[in-house]
Formats: structure tokens, sequence, C-alpha cells
């Protein structure tokens, strides 16, 4: 059914810190690993060592060079790196274009899924996400989003340490966390609270669930000038090299 | 937007004939048998084959059925239950005058207006998308509506044959309004911008977003569907074939055939330039579109 449930008490997302991630794709790579066997039909990827690779991912990390507009001049810019994945939005407008009923939100977590056996590859819920979380995947035919891991969080054959995001848990910065957003008490709600958490594109109106935290701002000093002495003729042995070397210039 | 053939096709062909279906259940053209057979033999295959083109997009086309069911939430939901229930009317209507030589009018009047929600279905698929922000525009579906109106009825004068002044002053009149709300559209589109790589990254407070490294070294769906790049030059020529071809052309041949009425081979010849031009239209209209995705990868 595609129209939308009531919104849920219990908002179950990520919450992404753009101050710790440094880049390193070990969430992409671990979303892979675990989505390609698990929930739905395979990753695929067509062509992966040849020429023209490609494949579908359902989290891919962008890093960006961000300048801010009075950086003193040659000042080097931030790099922030940017992981970017289904928010599971509330007003989820991937789900309500969908013609077949394979796309839905769980009424009971808020998790934005497609049955992949009602799916006709139609591509319109890609269209309708502004963030580019749905890929269709080449060899079945079907579109692909983050299912949250729903298949390892209430998992009681993993071990309880398990039980979350392969994203989260594989992070090395621990950059990202899973929790409930619709709980105000919970460690991710806190943690947006205190971080000044931010929605993308709320212009949009899509009530994204998952939240980023901004990258804290950078202590920027003026470059140090460069050494007083450096264009003078030096004194002392150097001086006599230097003189050396003139006789060659 | 990538221009999939499939969905030009499918939205020039099905609006020509939801447009004749519905000036037919208005009660244009003669009453004989033979049109009646041509009628329905010519809207039949254009509504078939703009839907079977749309099939052809789909990749998993065996489940096509299931599209029927979401019409609560989804236009395209909505676009094919009115698409088979327009179908529907409109081959009893067909079928009454075929065999009983009378045209039922209140079954008309129904098909017309199936039709012509058919149609605004069409649009609303593509105008709903806040994603899309060249799409998301009244200006949309009033032109869709528009277009559908012009060709149905430039498809009545040449199917008919008949020499109807009135008829080809109405089709000049939807002509120009078709070709003004286009050109409102395209004014419109001309100062829309996807957001900004600032906006969807939330990092604008922080300064200018450049992209320092993609995700990924090789192609996704995401850059092949959406993030279609454009020669702004032929867009600009293409631009001029769809208002030659589409609007230019066909008003200049609807005036010959108001002044010399009568005159053969004038009304198809106007409704197939037509019909060229709003395969540029429709081209320009996937091809130009920008999605907001394309930011993340630091387009602007
Ligand atoms: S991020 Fe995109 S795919 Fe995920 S729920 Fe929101 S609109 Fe749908
Ligand atoms: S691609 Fe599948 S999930 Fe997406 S809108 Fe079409 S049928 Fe629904
Ligand atoms: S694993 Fe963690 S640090 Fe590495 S890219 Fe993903 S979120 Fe960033």
């Amino acid at each position: 059914m595609t129209t939308l449930p009531e919104p849920s008490g219990v908002k179950l997302g990520l919450v992404i810190d753009l101050d710790i991630c440094v880049g390193c794709h070990a969430c992409a790579v671990a979303c892979k690993e675990w989505n390609t066997a698990a929930y739905g039909a395979p990753l695929s990827d067509q062509d992966p060592y040849g020429a023209d690779p490609s494949g579908t991912w359902l989290n891919r990390i962008h890093s960006y060079e961000v300048t801010p507009e009075d950086a003193p001049q040659n000042a080097p810019p931030q790099i922030v790196h940017f992981p970017r994945s289904c928010l599971h939005c509330e007003d989820a407008p991937c789900v309500t274009v969908c013609p077949t009923g394979a796309s839905y939100k769980r009424a009971a977590d808020g998790i934005v899924l497609v049955n992949e056996d009602a799916c006709m590859g139609c591509g319109l819920c890609a269209w309708a996400c502004p963030y580019g979380a749905r890929e269709m995947d080449a060899a079945e035919g079907v579109m692909k989003k983050c299912t949250l891991c729903v298949d390892r969080i209430y998992n009681e054959n993993l071990p309880e340490e398990d039980r979350e995001p392969a994203c989260v848990r594989t992070c090395p910065a621990n950059a990202r966390h899973f929790g409930d957003l619709g709980d105000p008490d919970s460690d991710v709600s806190r943690m947006v609270a205190a971080r000044g958490g931010v929605d993308l594109m709320p212009e949009q109106g899509t009530k994204p669930v998952n939240k980023y935290l901004p990258p804290r701002p950078k202590t920027r000093e003026t470059p140090p000038p460069a050494r007083p002495d450096a264009e003078e003729a030096p004194g002392g042995f150097l001086g006599w090299v230097d003189r050396a070397l003139a006789l060659l210039d | 937007m990538h221009p999939a053939p499939s969905l030009i096709l499918f939205t020039v062909l099905s609006g020509l004939g939801f447009g004749l279906i519905a000036w037919t259940g208005l009660g244009l053209g003669p009453a004989g048998i033979w049109y009646a057979w041509t009628v329905s033999v010519a809207s039949g295959a254009l509504v078939a084959g703009g839907l079977g083109a749309s099939a052809l997009h789909l990749r998993r086309p065996d489940r096509a059925w299931r599209a029927f069911s979401q019409w609560r939430s989804s236009w395209l939901s909505r676009e094919a239950v009115l698409a088979a229930a327009t179908s529907a009317v409109f081959g009893a209507y067909a079928l009454t005058w075929i065999v009983t030589g009378t045209r039922l009018a209140a079954l008309g009047l129904l098909s017309a207006l199936l039709a012509a929600a058919t149609v605004l279905a069409t649009a609303m698929i593509y105008t709903q998308l806040r994603t899309v922000p060249r799409w998301h525009t009244p200006l949309t579906p009033l032109s869709f509506l528009a277009f559908a109106a012009t060709g149905g009825l430039l498809a009545v004068l040449s199917l008919s044959g008949a020499a109807s002044r009135p008829l080809t002053l109405l089709a000049l009149a939807l002509l120009a309004t078709a070709a003004a709300l286009k050109a409102a559209w395209w004014h419109r589109a001309n100062a829309t911008r996807r957001p900004s790589p600032e906006a969807t990254t939330a990092l604008g407070a922080l300064g200018t977003v450049r992209q320092f490294e993609p995700p990924h070294t090789g192609r996704n769906y995401l850059q092949d569907e959406m993030i279609f790049r454009l020669a702004r030059r032929r867009a600009t020529a293409v631009r001029r074939l769809a208002a030659g071809l589409g609007a230019a052309l066909p008003a200049l041949l609807l005036a010959l055939l108001a002044a010399v009425p009568a005159t053969p081979g004038l009304a198809p010849a106007a409704l197939l330039s037509h019909l060229a031009g709003l395969l540029f239209e429709r081209w320009l209209f996937f091809a130009e579109a920008e999605h907001a995705v394309g930011a993340y990868y630091g387009h602007r």
C-alpha cells in the first residue's frame, strides 16, 4: 500500500556525523557485502573488472571542498566527507508515487522498503527521491534501496552487538549512529539536539528521519608569514656557499 | 533527465489518441459508419501504441497489472486506471455507433471527460515531482491538455476530410493557446534552477561547496537516468524545430485551409507537422529537466 501510514512513534534511522567521517567508504562496502546476500535480489555489478564498470550501491560517499566566504587568501578549503543513503523520510514521496504498491513505509518503525516481488521497475520512485537514494538494479530490474538492515536489527540469530545496520557496525571512526529518532531521550536524539543536527533539503517537505551533524567550525589562523630572512643573503659558512654558487650562476 | 524514446512516444501518442477520443465523444466528425470505424481504429492504435511504448520503459512489464492498484496515492496508477476506463467507455460508444448507427451522447460525453482526466493524470506524473523544478508547475498539465486538444482536433479534421471553417478556426485558436502556454512554460523553465550543492548537502553555512571527489569512478544509475547533460547549443536548435514544426507551420497550413476550405492534404499535413514538433518538444521536456540529485555530483 503506497499511502503513507500514520506517523509512527518509533522512527528508526541514522545520525551521520560529518565532523568525524573520514571518507573511508568502509560503510558502503559493508553495506554492499551485507545486502548483496540478504534482503531481496543481490546488488549486481556490470562489467566489474572491465573498462566501464557500474553497479548498484545503497550508500555512496561524496567528498566536498568547502571554502568559507571570508577565507584568507590561500587558506586551504575544508574537506567534508558526505555519506548519502536513504533517510527513511516520514513524508516519503518515493512511496506515494509508486503505482504498484511495491514501495511502502512500515507503520511500526517507519522503515521504507521495496517489496521486490511487486516492483515493475518503472523508476518513478527514484525520480521522486530528492536524495538519489534509490537505484534500479540493472540485472534484476527492480528498485533497490537502504533497508536500514531490517534483517539485522531484529535478528535474534545475531549477537546483540551486531543488531544494528552494517554501516554503523563497521564504521571505524564511529561517525554513524543508529537509533530511535522518535524518542527524544534516545542517544541519537540527544546527539542531534546537542550538535544541532539537520535535515537535508527540508524545503522538499519529505521530513527525513536521518539527521546529519554538521562539521564543527574550523579554528582558522591566518597562515604564518614566510620567514623574513628567506630572501636575504645568508652570512657565515652558508654565505660562502651562496657566493660560490653565484659564480656558477 | 534521460529522454527515453519510450516516454516521449508514450506521452505524445497517447495525448493525441485521447484528444481524438474526447472530440469524437463530444460529437465532432461525420455520423457515417465508415467514419466510426476510422476513428475507432485510429484512436485505438494511438492509445495502444502510446501505452505499449510506456510498457517498454518498464524493467518488469509482466508486473504492469499491479499498476492498477494504487490509485489512491499514485498519479501513475491513476493514469493506468483512467486510460483503461476511457478505452472501455469509448469502446462501448464506438461499438454502439458501428452496430446501431447512433452516437449515444451520454457515453460520448463520459469518454470525453475520462480522456481529459487521463491526459491530466499523465501530466501529473511529472508535475508532482518537486525534485525536478522545471516540471513542478500548473503550466505542465495545462500545456499537456492544450496539446491533446489541438492534436485531437487536427486528427478529427484530417480523418473526416470535412471542410468546416469553424472547426478549422477552432483548431487554429487551440494551437495558438497551446503555443502560448508552452512559451510561458519555457519562460518559467529558463529561470528555474535545481537546488545548489550548498542546499543539498546543508553545508552552505560553512561556505561554497565544490565536489572534491565523486563517490565512484564509474557511471551509475542516478547519473544515467537523472543527470543527462545536454549541449545548450543543440537545445536552441531543437527548440526552434519544436516551435516551427509544432506551431508555426501547422498554423500556416490551417490558415490556408480556412481561406480555401476543402483543400485536400492540408489538414493531414498540419497534423503530421504538429506531431513532429511535439516529438522535439517532448525530447526537450525530458532532456532539459534537471533533477536535484545532480547537485550531489557537483552540478549547478
Ligand atoms: S530518502 Fe528518498 S528513498 Fe528514502 S524515504 Fe526519503 S524519498 Fe524515499
Ligand atoms: S520502480 Fe518499483 S518501487 Fe519504484 S515506483 Fe516503480 S514499481 Fe514502485
Ligand atoms: S565508514 Fe564511517 S568514516 Fe568511513 S565513510 Fe562511512 S561513515 Fe565515513
